[in-house]
């Protein structure tokens, strides 16, 4: 090793792909050291927030189609851990960080609601490890590396759902049911990589792609791929294995709910595309069997049995879970159209229905805090006493449903694009029926909040300015990505593009 | 426990010899087997089982709760600072080479001594704090009433 390899002088512009990563990883540990709840919310908030502007800088960065790639501890790749940015992940990782930066001003007052003060500097410090896992997840090329980060992401999430035990003792068996199917999940994962290492002998997932290419019939390929499919199946809630989305959701404090809402199944759907267009290829007869009687059917049952069950739901919280799991539906669907548009229509819904359900749930965290639960029958007329927070659940409610003007309409829009482009007209009626579904349990809830009776014997203020505003930041942001589609749609198509140009180059 | 005297004996015996094993094992990490992990395991053993002897109090009084929550703390930061290190001689993260640039050799040894000394810290503590979750666990029957 001449000393020149050895010390390429990276300029902080090199280090991005790293440091996005690294400042939660560092902050958690400080949380820890200084003890002070005040100091934990500074540092989180920090951390967060240029891991955010990094984020940015790398989207920009990878916009016309370039790839960064960092070497961790001087290896090269294949042997050493590579960082690898594209247009996907650096989409990806904008979004995680973008919505821990946006809730986490959120963050202070319900929690000081939710959870006893003496909990707070260790609830920042597992919400910063759970953002670093899922960050790390989403931002390496190494196939063991993003099960590293996966674990690091899952176990400091049971924790934060065991969290909401002081309001409901019932979040701890959510939080075990949830330990039980994400272990199994990961376990399903790391013996699908163990499959593809035993036959390649490689972790890096370029030159995992280019040795997988010509195993096509390989059986131990096969199985890998099913055993990855199904873990990280666990992992996104896919529909029949969502079963333990709705009770962690609802019993989870509203800022992690509305945390994990939006960014931990997402980057699970990101794993699943990086795995299914870049290291696996796409024109495989397995691969295209799959997509073709497993995924789409099954997405298409989850669109409607999802809906369905939020329909019947009385819990506002456990609703939008269930229709969480019906919107991971419409992504798995685009990814099973297995075209550019498909892919393009999955990774843009990824962003929109982030923003969109963390609105949501952020509005019912304000309810929680006022009324003490998120039972529909809690809610009676809450439109006049709560008017700014209930406006920011109609936005939300709209661009779920897919209303035209709102952010939601652009991914279905898409979807449906796709659909038709295979001439799949079907395949476009059913998304549109299944958003009418959206909107019987959205105006079940908007009922409840606006044409019902307030009880008058209840003095309700709106919550503090602290939670309104990252709120209606967000619910502005619904809005915004409905007219503007310059920055969302565009990276979607350069992210898809780059997916299926024969996976990572 | 009072009554065992062989076993306090024993076990006040071995506390110093585990101990001391633990840290030739953290200490060759980088030559032979062994590393920060099973030294930090080790090390923890010798708390849990003057615990289980000597009973939760008096090893607490050792070892506070305290300063265990802080040290696995302590461990990460060390694993990462060691990076952060490195990214501030204007290397790649982790990259040990860069901490002697005229002898990459012993840049790499003071590197991996770092950082599985963060390790070994860090999972010694957990374990205790793990045991000290379970051990101060009150019991759901008292014990006369069996």
């Amino acid at each position: 090793m001449d000393s020149a390899a050895i010390l390429p002088g990276l300029s902080i512009i090199d280090q991005l792909p790293l440091l996005a990563v690294v400042l939660p990883m560092l902050a958690a540990p400080l949380c820890v050291l200084f003890g002070n709840r005040h100091i934990a919310w500074l540092l989180a908030f920090l951390a967060s927030l240029f891991s955010f502007l990094f984020s940015f800088h790398m989207l920009l960065q990878v916009m016309d189609g370039d790839v960064l790639s960092y070497h961790l501890g001087g290896w090269a790749p294949p042997m050493g851990i590579e960082y690898r940015i594209d247009a996907a992940n650096a989409f990806v990782l904008m979004l995680i960080s973008g919505i821990s930066t946006v809730i986490l001003p959120y963050a202070r007052r319900s929690i000081a609601y939710e959870i006893t003060k003496v909990s707070h500097t260790l609830f920042y410090c597992c919400y910063l490890l759970c953002l670093t896992g899922l960050l790390g997840v989403v931002a390496t090329g190494d196939a063991f590396n993003v099960f590293v980060f996966l674990e690091i992401s899952a176990l400091s999430t049971y924790v934060l759902v065991a969290m909401g035990a002081e309001r409901d003792r019932r979040a701890l068996t959510a939080a075990y049911d949830y330990l039980i199917m994400g272990t199994i999940g990961a376990t399903f994962f790391v013996i699908g990589i163990g499959f593809l290492y035993s036959v390649t002998g490689t972790l890096n997932m370029v030159d995992m792609a280019e040795r997988i290419s010509t195993l096509e019939d390989n059986r131990t390929v096969q199985a890998g791929f099913a055993f990855i499919v199904v873990g990280m199946g666990l992992k996104a809630a896919i529909y029949p294995l969502h079963l333990w989305l709705p009770g962690s959701y609802t019993y989870a404090p509203s800022v992690v709910t509305a945390f994990l809402a939006a960014t931990a199944t997402k980057a699970a759907i990101y794993v699943l595309i990086r795995f299914m267009f870049s290291v696996f290829q796409p024109e495989f007869i397995f691969e295209l069997h799959t997509f073709k009687w497993i995924l789409m059917p099954l997405a298409i049952l989850a669109m409607f049995a999802a809906s369905l069950i939020a329909v019947f739901q009385t819990d506002l919280k456990r609703l939008l879970a269930y229709s969480s799991v019906a919107q991971v539906g419409y992504m798995i669907l685009g990814i099973s159209l297995a075209s550019k548009t498909g892919l393009s229509a999955a990774i843009i819904h990824l962003f929109n229905h982030g923003i969109t359900k963390a609105v949501l749930f952020m509005v019912v965290g304000a309810f929680l805090m006022r009324v003490g639960g998120s039972f529909t029958k809690y809610l009676n007329g809450l439109g006049k006493q709560m008017p700014i927070t209930c406006a920011a659940f109609v936005v939300g409610g709209l661009s779920l449903i897919g209303v035209p003007g709102t952010a939601g309409f652009i991914s279905k829009w898409v979807l449906i694009d796709a659909a038709l482009q295979k001439d799949l007209w079907w395949l476009a009626v059913l998304i549109v029926l299944s958003s009418l579904l959206a909107v019987i349990y959205v105006w079940k809830v908007v009922e409840v909040l606006y044409m019902k009776q307030p009880d008058e014997t209840r003095v309700l203020k709106e919550v503090p300015y602290s939670m309104l505003v990252p709120m209606w930041v967000l619910a502005i942001a619904c809005i915004y990505f409905g007219f503007d589609t310059d920055l969302t749609l565009r990276s979607a198509t350069v992210a898809a593009e780059s997916l299926l140009s024969g996976g990572i180059k | 426990m009072r009554h065992h005297l062989l076993l306090r004996v024993i076990t006040k015996l071995l506390v110093g010899p585990i101990l001391i094993f633990a840290l030739y094992v953290q200490f060759h990490g980088e030559y032979s087997p062994g590393g920060g992990f099973q030294a930090g395991a080790i090390f923890a053993v010798a708390f849990i089982l003057f615990g289980i002897v000597f009973g939760l109090d008096k090893v607490q009084e050792v070892f506070p709760p305290w300063l265990v929550h802080k040290l696995s703390a302590v461990g990460v930061l060390l694993y990462a600072g060691t990076g952060v290190y490195s990214l501030m001689l204007n290397s790649t993260y982790l990259n040990y080479s860069s901490f002697s640039p005229s002898n990459p050799i012993s840049g790499q040894h003071w590197g991996i001594i770092l950082v599985e000394l963060g390790v070994g810290i860090t999972v010694a503590s957990v374990m205790v704090a793990i045991y000290y979750a379970f051990a101060a666990r009150p019991p759901v029957i008292n014990d006369e009433e069996w």
